[in-house]
């Protein structure tokens, strides 16, 4: 009995702790707070069955607790033999049926919304963008813009954006919680699904599929800006060209040579550019964080050219250029921190990140 | 004959005992041993990761060796540890519960057990020779095809053998039911844990295949070239994940069913009731099975098979939550109304209740596909599922080492220390995994080696780390307990529990041939129908006569060992051409041993009637 | 020994197969066993429909089945399983040596058909340079082939090891249930053959 009652007052304090944490989640990451079409949906089917299966776990709970005060064995009772029950038909009948109404309940909801969220007939009328997943970066070709950006996608608020996902090795997932469920990046088929999201804001971006030592090193975030700013930052984007763009100080022109001379092109674009080896540096200097992860910090940069393998193990990067200097690597990342196309940064995206 | 007879003093003696038995007892034992071991070993994974997730960007260990502890605590944990235990539960209590005297295939059985073990130790010898697997339990191609080094070589080679010995097992277990009850029992008077190992082994049967094949195809990916899950050459990953989750599906229900007997014998005995609904429960069993192989595409939601596909899906697993509710409000029938008696078997099976239903109201939560896309590869899902096969099987395996051990062990194990162990085990999962169904909804997949500062995640991890080292003290308890009674215990009485199965209408002493008569039975529950009606004991079926016992044979370690040279073999010949040496000769020695299985007649043995009434003195 | 005695009756049983425990316990463990490799052929059916159009450039189906020849090979494994069944009839009828005699020639056809694969199989690597490793589709298919290939290639050394066994001492209740377990494998055998013969060549060569 005793025992009993300590157990549940463990598992109710467990409750409360939870529900505390739950509020706290961060607005731009948790899936409780939801941002976008797609959270809201998934949010209303987590609450349905939420609260009409804490009221089975309710019923269960009040009948073995009760079960268990009233019957446990008392004193001078030892060879008490109770009625050996074969058992109820009617009582079997009541809990196969009212658990299926409560199914029902919960499955309804789920189809409309499964099917509601897998229609992409309109596709063609809203902005595209074709996202490939790379261990462990995330590449975006805007459609039609000619525009490609790596690690932080730039999307107008209040509009269905439809992603074309792929992958170039293994499995990845697209998931960015606040503003949508995940949606699986495979090598073999092309997946795409949608974002609309209704606050502007940077949200922040996961890979959900385990695929390698930097799985969790995979971040991407997606900035959501007014329908102006988007407008604008697009401008912005296509204007610039890499050829007539002058570094702005000589450190970063030296800069400039040095990243030719050590062939970083190769791999990396600056400017609109088919090639996706690495992640196009066009917007560089406007990234929230270095690498997905780290702090956009010139040391950072300077530690991530010398040797990426320490801030991301297993990335592609390492070993596939020669070996830069400390000096060398200061001047790369004073140009490329100077990279900054357009006026309109994460800042223009309201709450913001973390600085 | 009378292999036991021989004086069993020396260790070489006992170790040869061992290694070449054919008893089901034995073997159930060899299995537990095997199984507790490798349960030790995931567990001191699962504290490892812990421990790196108990703060924001530990470095405890690389991410590379976070990637190996994850893929090897999950793959251990599922098949080298929940699985053989069950199956040493079975091989040791469900033929004495039907009345027989071993099971169908005897032979078959050793070589069942010795490939599990030597399945489990190849998986772990990758530690030792550059490189545990590290592409999760669930091994997702291209991933899994393109992991360097040879560690998912031996993941693949580690489950086809373990693989095989379950098949076998399971053949075994249905064939030694369908054909060797005792005389009386019919199916309907079969207790629970009989059927649900019947269940179970038609699930073992029809699902195991399917994962035999996955593990071919990447096998054949990384060792032979061939272009199965190779985009390039028109390959198609997603196979893997069907063939999987095809297999992967119906072995959660391979573990959780057993367990759902072991509670039904326990609630049934120490509430000192009939079970409640018993036609219910036997059809709930058979209705889980039977769903259990219509919903292995819920673990694909996010794959992108389109909405019918995911529909359909959701529906079908929602509706297994029917006959599992059935299962839950049963056995709260069966308590109420009874006289129970609160002992560790006991807690651990009312603990289970609360714990279980959580895993199947979370159950239920993740079946919904659009919520799917948030819970999927989170740790909501890890939550879910620990709670399932933590709070489900593992509060079984306990509960059912508890119930049987005067049976398995000839102890009883001790209360007190019992009781320790449960609380400090019950409050530290609850810590340990409550909490993670809040970080995978804030946002946290899973298998990440770090999560990140500022992202509100520490507390979570901090509590879920903390409740890691209470179940680790639960578990050193049960241990101590274990080892304790070993040296120290009393013997164990004659049916210590006053219980109801056949089981107990044993022989405290568990003589090797299981029953001397055959029993009549009467009905369900049989010993305890004989009780009811004074008669203390079971009634024999048949006069005292000869008994027909197998030849024990080192043949099964011996093949088994033909097939771990080979396997080595299969790794290493991308390599080196050396390798083959070692993959025609183990599977020459395999084959061999086969060969003299089936050309050597093995007609057995008989313990005279005049040997047993001996021995009765 | 007595037991000896009782697996040699003076009057074989009408079902010498299932007389003893034993022999029923093979006879319904082969059923399960036979329940099992369902699902594994499934599975391997399922794989090669998966990828059957994914030759990557290489031949297709189409280029290289040629229905001659696999149809001569459905008609062999076809007749071994009738000639199994003659023998399963000539042992309940206890007569040993026309068992022997229709078990010889099950396993002659079983040759001459794994004959055929392996020539089959010469033919696709060297004519077309269609191999394991050249595109999914060649791998689905050799793995689906082969496994069953493999299958009559075991069945075949089984058939061998326990007639030759078993030539000089006769039928008795310890072995009549190996040879019977041994036709019950044959025919499933036979009965996947024919699904790869529809599924794999002749939709293969329709398609």
């Amino acid at each position: 009995m005793k025992g009993w009652m300590g157990k549940f007052k463990v598992l109710s304090l467990l409750g409360l702790v939870a529900l505390f944490l739950a509020a706290c989640g961060k607005e731009n990451l948790t899936a409780l707070d939801p941002k976008g079409v797609g959270a809201q949906k998934s949010l209303d089917l987590i609450i349905i069955p939420t609260v009409i299966m804490s009221f089975v776990f309710l019923v269960v709970m009040v009948l073995l607790v009760l079960a268990l005060i009233k019957f446990r064995k008392k004193k001078g009772q030892k060879d008490f033999i109770p009625k050996q029950v074969e058992g109820n038909k009617t009582l079997e009948v009541v809990w196969t049926t009212i658990p299926i109404i409560l199914l029902i309940i919960i499955a309804v909801p789920t189809v409309i919304y499964t099917f509601d969220l897998a229609d992409d007939a309109d596709a063609s009328d809203h902005l595209n963008i074709n996202v490939t997943g790379n261990q462990y970066w995330w590449h975006f070709d805007y459609e039609g813009l000619e525009i490609q950006t790596s690690q932080d996608v730039y999307i107008p608020v209040n509009s269905k954006v439809y992603f074309n996902m792929k992958s170039s090795d293994v499995i990845h997932s697209f998931w960015v919680p606040t503003l949508s469920g995940k949606l699986d990046v495979n090598p073999e088929n092309e997946n795409t699904f949608f974002l609309d999201a209704h606050e502007e804001g940077v949200y922040w971006g996961k890979c959900a599929e385990f695929c390698g030592p930097s799985h969790s090193l995979m971040d991407f975030k997606v900035v959501v800006v007014s329908q102006e700013e988007f407008e604008q930052w697009v401008a912005d984007m296509q204007n610039f060209d890499p050829e007539t763009a002058e570094p702005a100080t000589d450190a970063a022109a030296q800069g400039r040579e040095l990243f030719n001379e050590n062939n970083c092109l190769g791999c990396h674009a600056i400017g609109s550019s088919a090639a996706a080896i690495g992640p196009n540096l066009t917007n560089f200097g406007e990234r929230s964080r270095l690498a997905g992860i780290e702090e956009m910090t010139k040391e950072k940069l300077v530690e991530w050219i010398v040797n990426p393998e320490l801030i991301k193990p297993g990335n592609k990067m390492t070993g596939k250029y020669p070996e830069v200097s400390q000096d060398d690597a200061a001047l790369i990342a004073e140009y490329l921190l100077q990279l900054s196309p357009s006026e309109i940064t994460t800042e223009d995206a309201g709450n913001g990140i973390e600085q | 004959m009378s292999t036991l007879t021989a004086q069993k003093t020396s260790f070489a003696a006992v170790l040869w005992d061992y290694l070449t038995t054919v008893d089901h007892k034995k073997i159930g034992k060899l299995y537990l041993y095997g199984g507790a071991f490798f349960f030790l070993l995931g567990g001191l994974e699962a504290v490892i990761i812990r421990i790196q997730l108990i703060k924001p960007e530990n470095d405890f260990i690389s991410a590379g060796l976070y990637n190996e502890m994850i893929t090897m605590h999950g793959t251990t944990m599922i098949f080298f540890a929940a699985t053989p235990l069950l199956l040493g539960l079975m091989n040791a209590i469900m033929p004495l519960q039907i009345g027989a005297r071993d099971v169908a295939f005897p032979f078959v059985n050793a070589l069942g057990f010795w490939l599990f073990l030597f399945g489990g130790i190849m998986l772990n010898v990758s530690w030792l020779t550059g490189g545990a697997p590290d592409a999760g339990w669930t091994a997702y191609a291209p991933l899994s095809t393109t992991s360097p080094g040879h560690g998912v070589d031996y993941y693949v080679l580690g489950l086809q053998l373990s693989g095989a010995g379950t098949l076998m097992g399971g053949i075994n277990f249905l064939v030694t039911i369908v054909n060797m009850r005792a005389p009386g029992m019919t199916f309907m008077r079969m207790p629970l844990f009989t059927w649900t190992t019947f269940i179970t082994s038609v699930l073992i049967l029809f699902a195991f295949p399917a994962l035999t094949v996955g593990l071919f195809l990447l096998m054949f990916d990384r060792m032979f070239g061939s272009a199965f899950f190779d985009t390039a050459l028109g390959g198609n990953s997603i196979i893997w994940q069907h063939l999987f989750w095809i297999f992967g599906h119906p072995e959660v229900y391979v573990l959780i069913l057993p367990v759902f007997g072991v509670f039904s014998e326990i609630f049934a005995t120490f509430s000192k009731k009939r079970l409640f609904g018993y036609t219910a429960m036997v059809f709930a069993t058979i209705l889980i099975g039977f769903l259990g192989f219509m919903v292995w595409a819920h673990h694909m939601f996010t794959v992108g098979m389109g909405p019918v596909t995911n529909s359909i899906f959701a529906i079908a697993t929602m509706a297994i939550a029917v006959p599992t509710g059935i299962k839950i409000f049963n056995w709260l029938l069966t308590l109420w109304g009874g006289n129970i008696t609160i002992n560790s078997a006991m807690l651990w099976a009312l603990a289970f209740i609360p714990s279980f239903t959580i895993g199947g109201m979370t159950g239920v939560m993740v079946a919904s596909s659009v919520a799917d896309y948030q819970y999927h590869d989170t740790y909501f899902v890890v939550a879910h599922f620990h709670y399932v096969i933590v709070g489900g099987v593992v509060f079984g395996i306990l509960a059912a080492c508890h119930y049987w051990w005067p049976i398995m062990f000839k102890r009883v194990l001790n209360e007190k220390l019992g009781k320790w162990a449960f609380w400090n085990f019950f409050i530290g999962f609850h810590m340990t995994f409550f909490i993670q169904h809040f970080l995978g909804l804030m946002g946290m997949p899973r298998r990440y080696w770090v999560f990140l500062e500022n992202q509100g995640l520490d507390l979570g991890n901090l509590i879920s780390s903390v409740g890691a080292l209470f179940m680790s003290i639960g578990v050193i308890i049960f241990l101590y307990n274990a080892i304790y009674c070993w040296f120290k215990g009393d013997p164990a009485p004659q049916d210590p529990w006053d219980a109801r199965t056949l089981e107990w209408a044993v022989d405290k002493s568990v003589p090797y041939y299981n029953f001397k008569q055959l029993p009549l039975v009467r009905g369900l529950d049989p010993l305890w129908i004989e009780k009811m009606e004074g008669n203390g004991k079971m009634t024999p079926a048949e006069p005292v006569g000869d008994i027909h016992m197998p030849h024990g044979s080192i043949l099964p370690f011996l093949m088994t060992v033909g097939f771990f040279i080979a396997s080595f073999g299969f790794i290493y010949q991308t390599v080196n051409d050396i390798a083959y040496i070692f993959l025609f000769g183990g599977m020459g020695l395999a084959l061999g041993c086969m060969l003299v299985r089936s050309l050597k007649d093995d007609h057995g043995y008989h313990i005279t009637k005049e040997e047993l009434e001996k021995e009765a003195d | 020994m007595s037991h000896d005695h009782s697996l040699n009756p003076e009057v074989m049983p009408q079902h010498p197969e299932k007389a003893t425990l034993e022999g029923k316990n093979k006879f319904l463990g082969l059923w399960f066993f036979l329940g099992g490799e369902t699902v594994l052929f499934a599975s391997l059916f399922g794989t090669y429909l998966a990828l059957k159009n994914s030759t990557a450039g290489g031949p297709t189906s189409q280029d290289l089945f040629g229905l001659e020849l696999v149809f001569l090979m459905t008609m062999l494994l076809l007749t071994s399983s009738l000639t199994s069944v003659y023998a399963m009839y000539h042992m309940k009828n206890n007569d040993f040596k026309k068992m022997q005699l229709w078990l010889g020639i099950t396993g002659l056809l079983g040759i001459a058909f794994l004959g055929c694969e392996i020539y089959e199989f010469y033919h696709y690597i060297h004519e077309f340079g269609f191999t394991f490793r050249s595109s999914a589709f060649g791998s689905a298919f050799y793995a689906l082939v082969g496994f069953h290939g493999g299958h009559v290639l075991f069945g075949l050394c089984w058939l061998s090891a326990i007639m030759i066994r078993n030539a000089k001492r006769g039928l008795n209740l310890y072995n009549a249930p190996k040879f019977n377990t041994f036709s019950l494998y044959w025919h499933f055998i036979d009965v996947v053959w024919v699904f790869i013969f529809t599924v794999v060549y002749l939709m293969g060569k329709v398609a």
